[in-house]
């Protein structure tokens, strides 16, 4: 095994870079040795629906195959957009067309050089652009407006047939070469990690990627994801030392393991919120939303469900994205129990009303703060009812079907406003909530193509605000992610979009020797 | 002859009866494969397309009947969520560990309970009769997945005698892997090794009461081979067909058991699977835990038959 031992000035720079955490109390910057080499394990709790990056669909899924795969571009743990595949791009004046220039010499972890060819197929295939349709691939459907993918002297051109400047953010997707057929059983991709062996329900094992085109990346020789049967087992096994890295804890279990690991927090970039169902009486009455928003004491929510952490939010935008977040509409509806009687008295219901709360019951966080809410309702004398259901019902009769009243779940999204926002314009498929306003659509569609950023965030702020005047939901907050790290790592980052990314992660300590593999 | 063809005509009768109720039941339970595998990606016309793929666009009938075509054939299909494996791939890579479990449960059970059973009504009210009651009341009240998490918490996390999840594959080493399976195996075991104590032990206590027994006694037996040579043999029957309707009941245990101790056993496919509504893996399980349970009735009343030949039903 080779080790090499970096000392402060290396990492200092490194790290500051990246603001990643890395010890104890993160202060410590630039501090930690860093190590080469060594073998870790984190925890997973969702199997993986496939290894094909472009069949993948769970959120779960795609945040392992993050360390595979690559994109033209990434996102940064700012939200930035950061060259990957492509070494630059360049967008046209009339947000029409987008110029990859793609880095040289990138190889895939079969050995082959990527080429114009394979990001071409690579993009055609999510978009739905390739001769052979296969069904079980996702597509990208903001990539519906591509008219051509083209080959240009140093890279790809991808025209469009109508401006959009956010398309951007969807470049993200991963590249995979043009003619490999194993995909989904031994997939290739650019990433720094590269792939060793998948066991169902049991284990995802990638190994270091020493052709990785940033030198000195990634620290570690071998990273296994451990499928968990559920929060509570992955839990057991990182008490007893089985597992390094285990993210998504809840607050008792981050209290529990004080002193014995690291815990870090980070911003999990979900919308969270009690989601009211617009079409269904009494919620079709602005006055009982209101009345609602103002029923509820986020603070409180975040305290007791979160231990204090997370950022109260008053609208579909997460904070971390703040070029396009109005952060004065946190305070359209503070608690105050007095207004919301008023405004039910006024709606009709002087003496409240009955409503359930459907939440899907794998998400323990959501579950506990309907718990809070519960109570909360209570006080201006609504009372409601938590119902339980599984994941694939909640799917299922909510999202799709439309079959509820009210629902807590975190809307996550890719990095694109027009993403966050995509649940609420009136032709929307995802538009659960039945939130139909035409001066909303009309704004939407203005935003989407807006080519000057300043004109551009102006809209987006305007859309949030609609959904606030509306009082479309009664919004909570961008919840924190807690992750236990074992005490001898570093480097672990929190990005704004789903992802365990491994390549940052190092040893502090010399690494111990693997017995087994 | 006749009482073989009997035999088999009514396992096929429930094989069928449980092949219809478990597909009607998936039937009626919200969400399907596509929309579960989509998520929040899920919209009408990538969810069409799935189903298509799957097979969902046929009417019910038609799906069964051709389920069952494959079925009867051995072919199950392929899985919907683990797109690449088909279900027959999935079943063979966790049975084994299932097996394992249930197989070492049933040896725990047998090699512990029945001894104890014994032991204890040599003496009843004695000590050892006594601590043996109050701690069998105790296994018996407590789930086995909550024995699983304390046996992880004592065992696991605070004496470290293995590492909690760290399952190993029997393939790469099987010492390491018999061991971990020993926790788990003892975790499924436990209530059913009181229930078999309890069980033995008011059989050895009619048994006591016989003339034969004095008789026995009369002669000059000790009490040793009173009851290893006289009662033992005669309170057994019972007991064998106590430890095969327990079976049925391991394979339960196996499957809770199985999410607590994170084995990647048939219990935490069957599990997954419905959670990701992968009919034909659901299926599949379905059938194969039905066919182990009447399998090991039967060999129960084979075994019947071999203890007391009277036993021709």
């Amino acid at each position: 095994m080779k080790r090499k031992v970096f000392f402060m000035m290396l990492l200092a720079a490194m790290t500051a870079l990246c603001a990643c955490t890395s010890g104890t109390n993160g202060g410590n910057n630039g501090s930690d040795k860093v190590y080469y080499g060594g073998n870790i394990t984190i925890g997973i709790t969702q199997d993986l629906d496939s290894l094909d990056p472009h069949k993948a669909v769970a959120a779960g899924t795609k945040e392992v195959l993050y360390n595979i795969f690559e994109g033209l571009i990434k996102v940064t743990k700012d939200g930035e957009f950061a060259p990957a595949v492509a070494e630059s791009y360049t967008i046209s004046e009339d947000g029409k067309e987008y110029d990859f220039v793609l880095r040289k010499n990138v190889r895939f972890h079969n050995g082959k050089t990527v080429t114009a060819e394979d990001v071409i197929y690579s993009l055609k295939r999510v978009a739905g652009m390739l001769e052979t349709e296969e069904p079980d691939v996702s597509k990208i459907a903001a990539f519906s407006i591509i008219s051509d993918i083209t080959k240009t002297d140093n890279g790809v051109k991808v025209t469009l047939t109508e401006p959009n400047t956010e398309l951007i953010g969807y470049f993200t997707s991963s590249i995979i070469p043009c003619d490999y057929a194993d995909q989904a059983t031994a997939p290739v991709g650019t990433g720094p990690f590269k792939f060793v062996s998948y066991s169902a329900l049991q284990n995802i094992i990638v190994a270091k990627n020493e052709d990785y085109y940033i030198k000195g990346v990634p620290y570690l020789d071998q990273v296994t994801f451990k499928i968990c049967a559920n929060t509570d087992a992955a839990f057991m096994e990182l008490m007893g030392g089985g597992i390094d890295i285990l993210p998504y804890l809840t607050n008792d279990q981050a209290n529990q393991l004080k002193g014995k690991m690291d815990v870090v927090d980070g911003t999990m970039n979900l919308v969270q919120a009690l989601f009211l169902n617009n079409a269904v009486a009494p919620f079709d009455n602005l006055k009982v939303r209101q009345a609602i928003c103002y029923a509820i004491n986020r603070q409180e929510i975040i305290n007791l469900v979160a231990g204090g952490k997370g950022v109260i939010i008053g609208t579909n935008m997460f904070p971390s994205f703040s070029k396009y977040y109005d952060e004065t509409l946190v305070d359209a509806y503070p608690y105050n129990v007095d207004k919301a009687k008023e405004l039910l008295k006024e709606a009709g219901y002087p003496d409240g009303f009955s409503f359930t709360i459907t939440i899907p019951s794998n998400y323990e966080f959501h579950v506990r703060t309907g718990e809070v809410i519960v109570e909360q309702l209570k006080k201006v004398g609504i009372k409601a009812e938590i119902k339980l259901v599984e994941w694939a019902s909640w799917i299922s009769d909510v999202y799709v079907g439309r079959d509820y009243e009210t629902t807590i779940i975190g809307l996550d999204s890719k990095m694109a406003p027009s993403d966050v926002l995509r649940f609420y314009p009136t032709t929307a498929s995802k538009n659960f909530v039945n939130y139909f306003n035409n001066d909303f659509d009309a704004l939407f569609e203005k935003a989407q193509k807006a080519v000057n950023e300043d004109e551009k965030a102006g809209y987006y702020k305007q859309l949030e605000k609609k959904l606030t005047e509306d009082a479309v939901s009664a919004y909570l907050q961008s919840p924190a992610q807690l992750v236990a790290i074992n005490k001898d790592l570093g480097g672990y980052c929190f990005y704004p979009i789903y992802v365990q990314d491994m390549s940052t992660i190092y040893f502090k300590t010399e690494p111990p020797k693997q017995n087994d593999q | 002859m006749n009482w073989y063809l009997k035999k088999l005509i009514s396992f096929i009768i429930t094989i069928l009866s449980v092949a219809i109720l478990s597909f009607v039941m998936f039937q009626v339970i919200p969400g399907n494969a596509a929309i579960a595998r989509l998520g929040t990606e899920a919209t009408p016309e990538a969810v069409e397309a799935l189903n298509k793929e799957y097979g969902y666009d046929k009417s019910l009938p038609v799906r069964f009947v051709n389920w069952l075509g494959g079925a009867v054939r051995g072919d199950f299909g392929k899985s919907m969520r683990y797109e690449t494996m088909t279900v027959a791939e999935l079943i063979k890579g966790r049975l084994p560990v299932t097996l394992t479990l249930a197989g070492m449960s049933v040896i725990l059970i047998i090699l512990i309970a029945i001894p104890l059973g014994i032991l204890t009504t040599r003496d009843p009210g004695g000590t050892a009769d006594r601590i043996t009651d109050g701690s069998m009341v105790a296994v018996m009240a407590i789930p086995s997945f909550v024995q699983g998490i304390l046996i992880t918490f004592v065992f696991g996390i605070v004496l470290k005698m293995f590492v909690p999840g760290g399952y190993v594959d029997p393939s790469k080493n099987l010492s390491g892997f018999i061991g971990f399976m020993l926790f788990p195996a003892i975790s499924v075991a436990l209530p059913k090794v009181a229930m078999t104590v309890r069980f033995m032990k008011t059989r050895v206590k009619a048994e006591l009461g016989k003339d034969y027994v004095r008789t026995a006694r009369a002669k000059g037996n000790t009490t040793r081979r009173v009851m290893w040579g006289h009662v033992f043999k005669n309170s057994l029957m019972p007991v064998i067909t106590f430890v095969g309707l327990i079976v049925a009941e391991v394979m339960a245990g196996s499957i809770m058991i199985e999410q607590v101790f994170n084995l990647p056993g048939m219990g935490r496919l069957l599990v997954t699977s419905i959670a990701n509504r992968d009919f034909n893996v659901v299926q599949a399980i379905v059938i194969y835990i039905a066919t182990a349970v009447i399998f090991v009735n039967m060999i129960v009343d084979i075994l019947y038959k071999i203890v007391d030949p009277r036993n021709i039903t």
